[in-house]
């Protein structure tokens, strides 16, 4: 168990921001750790880190909370789909636009449900003054950018950014591909 | 209880002829008409399809089957044991199977248990994704010698695909291996055979493979390019990790990271391609400070080409690579630079050689194939007859992933690749091409059953998965690992049939 405790440790610190859907399940502290083994089939470190980072947050939002400072503890966010239809959400602070997307029905893909593994999660930030009151990507953000597909210069993982209330407005597209698979130098006439 | 659905799934089959409705069909909101789908190959092309297709058509019944008693391809066997949350992605793909709609059949190969024609009569629409399971070669001297392995061989090893398990590649004779090539694969072998036993001893590495590591006596490991730093075709993300291993010093030559303007070019055209080399230089330059007496070292060797496979004194092992420097030319055609020989050579002494210079897609009987570039012909997933300019579309054939595009790739590649084919397979239905009122043959599920039952073939469905997968990771948690892999095709199909 103890070398398990520190890997998550050292995991916390390096991805202090990542959110995950399966961490979000898990969200009773006593049973953390032997829960999450079993869900899923390989067992992986970061979801048990975010669901502990979940407790805290749940419990430090929950209680009795009037309108306006209810307010205050969500955001909203408008994503565009790949067909240009609209949603609009309402995100609490703390929470990732990938949760979010998934709580609310949003077609955003998180293959490695937020371990920053995937790069299925890319979102543009439709609006270049939203993308700079976000910190920089990390490295290891930027890794995955790398291999995003139709990365712009507002690309961001949706698993990486959480809500904020600068944030409060934010419209985020869902990239379309471009690519064709077909061509790698020549394209054969369809019959 | 596959008798049950056989029995179930045939009388909706002879039903369908009398629901054809025009051109709704498919679409009305009651019960639509079923669009049967076979999907040949379980990785990561296979279920992104399958998952597309459920969601694009409310008919549609996907059938996967798999050589493997195991799903998912290349994330259970290529994907490094250290990397398990690209491995995440596989409780996606169990969602997927779970889907009332799609059935798994493990232990299925096609080519062997069922022929392409018998698919394609009995499914509106086949896709092949079998992936890519052999590999490019040299075509140099020596290459038949032993302790010569390419990567693909050596990763089904260490991640325990039951056609390698009895690799036992010798890490005992020798202090040296080399690495032929510097993508992802390529950097995978090399780290597996640095880090520390320790940190493998707690990911889903086959038994076998950890001690046969732990009594490695490999040191140095050398990655072997054709080009330069600028051009070499890992992602940061592998090569941030392998740079930072513990207690192992980085080996790069300062001269080799001198740049052309035509480099310079590349990268600004290339994100990747500038990110990797700012890690590499920055590498360079570090000179690991304290340096351990058992530190092992990590040798990118560039601008080199493997001309010869030199024996050892035996005649029969590998003793030595005879590598010939290179220098870049821009090639006239495709503007891009490639590697020339100076004609001036070296040989660099080893015990174990992997290449790693990318897999290659085997043909089927029966299916379009390019032999040049190893992938099925196609026209956005579509297959075609060929690949001259004049080619025609085979109906109701399809293909995705690395044997669509070549063996290159992440697991996302594939989902917008799935997407493709998907989207052309949708279009094609819609047309009325893949179900013509005069066909009602199509079986589908009722179908494969039938030809399985007549063959005699025992195929492992996707309980029969959960069932390993239940037993590795029982066997896994004695050793605080996440699963211990079961590695035979013995083994594998006790543990489907408990
Ligand atoms: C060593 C290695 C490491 C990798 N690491 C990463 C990584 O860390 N992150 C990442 O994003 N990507 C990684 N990739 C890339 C990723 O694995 C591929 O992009 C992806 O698996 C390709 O998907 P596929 O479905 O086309 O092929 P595959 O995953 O190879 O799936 C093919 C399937 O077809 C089956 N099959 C083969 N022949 C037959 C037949 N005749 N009949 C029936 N079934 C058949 C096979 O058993 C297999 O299940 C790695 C690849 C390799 C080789
Ligand atoms: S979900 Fe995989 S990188 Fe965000």
């Amino acid at each position: 168990m103890f070398p398990r405790i520190s890997r998550l440790g050292a995991r916390l610190l390096r991805e202090p921001r990542a959110e995950t859907r399966a961490g979000n399940l898990l969200n009773s502290g006593g049973i953390l750790y032997q829960g999450h083994v079993n869900r899923h089939s390989t067992p992986v470190v970061t979801p048990t880190v975010l669901s502990l980072r979940n407790v805290l947050l749940s419990t430090a939002t929950s209680g009795d909370q009037d309108e306006s400072s209810q307010a205050k503890d969500k955001i909203s966010v408008t994503f565009v789909n790949k067909d240009g239809s609209e949603k609009t959400i309402s995100v609490p602070i703390g929470m990732s636009m990938l949760e979010a997307a998934h709580e609310n029905d949003i077609e955003l893909e998180g293959a490695c449900e937020g371990s920053l593994a995937c790069s299925t999660c890319h979102v543009i930030v439709m609006d270049v003054n939203y993308y700079n009151k976000l910190e920089d990507p990390a490295d290891e953000e930027n890794d995955m950018l790398d291999l995003a597909f139709g990365l712009t210069e507002t690309s961001r993982l949706g698993c990486q950014v959480i809500a904020k209330p600068e944030l409060d407005g934010m419209r985020l597209a869902l990239p379309v591909a471009t690519r064709n698979f077909a061509v790698d130098g020549y394209v054969p006439k369809p019959h | 209880m596959a008798r049950g659905l056989w029995f179930l799934s045939r009388a909706v089959g002879r039903l369908r002829p009398l629901l054809v409705q025009g051109p709704t069909r498919g679409f009305s909101a009651s019960a639509p008409e079923q669009l049967h789908v076979c999907v040949v190959g379980s990785g990561p092309a296979g279920f992104y399809t399958a998952d597309r297709m459920l969601k694009g058509h409310e008919g549609a019944q996907v059938d996967i089957i798999d050589r493997l008693p195991t799903p998912f391809g290349l994330v259970r066997s290529g994907v490094a044991p250290d990397h398990p949350e690209t491995k995440i992605v596989v409780n996606q793909f169990s969602r997927v199977a779970a889907n009332g709609r799609c059935s798994f059949f493990g232990n299925v190969t096609l080519g062997r248990d069922i022929s392409l024609s018998e698919l394609h009569k009995t499914y509106h629409a086949v896709v092949l994704a079998y992936g890519a399971e052999s590999d490019r070669s040299l075509g140099i001297p020596g290459e038949d010698l032993r302790g010569i392995h390419s990567a693909r061989e050596f990763v089904w090893w260490y991640n325990g695909h039951p056609d390698m398990c009895d690799l036992c590649p010798d890490l005992k004779n020798t202090e040296s291996a080399v690495v032929l090539g510097q993508g992802n694969v390529a950097l995978d072998v090399a780290r597996i055979l640095l880090r520390c036993k320790a940190e493998l001893a707690t990911t889903d590495i086959t038994d076998y493979a950890l001690d046969a590591l732990r009594g490695s006596t490999i040191r140095k490991v050398y990655l072997v390019g054709r080009r330069g730093p600028v051009q070499a075709a890992c992602t940061a993300k592998e090569l941030r990790e392998i740079l930072g291993l513990k207690n192992v010093r980085i080996c790069i030559k300062e001269s080799d990271l001198l740049t052309t303007p035509a480099d310079e070019e590349e990268m600004r055209n290339s994100r990747i391609q500038r990110r990797v080399y700012e890690l590499l230089s920055k590498a360079a330059s570090a000179h690991g400070g304290n340096n351990y007496n058992d530190q092992k070292e990590l040798h990118f060797l560039f601008f080199r080409r493997p001309t010869r496979f030199i024996p050892a004194e035996n005649g029969s092992t590998i003793g030595a690579v005879q590598l010939e420097k290179t220098v870049l030319k821009g090639d006239e055609v495709t503007g891009k630079q490639v590697a020339v020989g100076t004609g001036e050579f070296e040989d660099l002494k080893c015990g174990l050689v992997l290449k790693s210079i990318g897999y290659k897609s085997l043909p089927v009987q029966g299916l379009p194939f390019d032999k040049n570039r190893g992938v099925v012909p196609n026209l956005r997933g579509r297959v075609l007859n060929s690949e001259s300019e004049t080619a025609t579309v085979e109906r109701g054939l399809y293909v995705v992933g690395w044997l669509k595009r070549g063996p290159t790739g992440i697991v996302a590649t594939n989902l917008h690749c799935a997407e493709e084919t998907v989207a052309s397979i949708l279009e094609d239905d819609k047309k009325g091409v893949l179900r013509p009122p005069s066909d009602s043959k199509k079986h589908g599920r009722t179908g494969l059953l039938e030809i399985l039952e007549q063959k005699n073939v025992r195929f492992v469905p996707f309980s029969g998965w959960e069932k390993i997968d239940s037993m590795e990771k029982m066997a896994g948690q004695l050793r605080n690992k996440p699963r211990e892999k079961i590695t035979t095709w013995d083994g594998l199909q006790k543990a489907a049939n408990e």
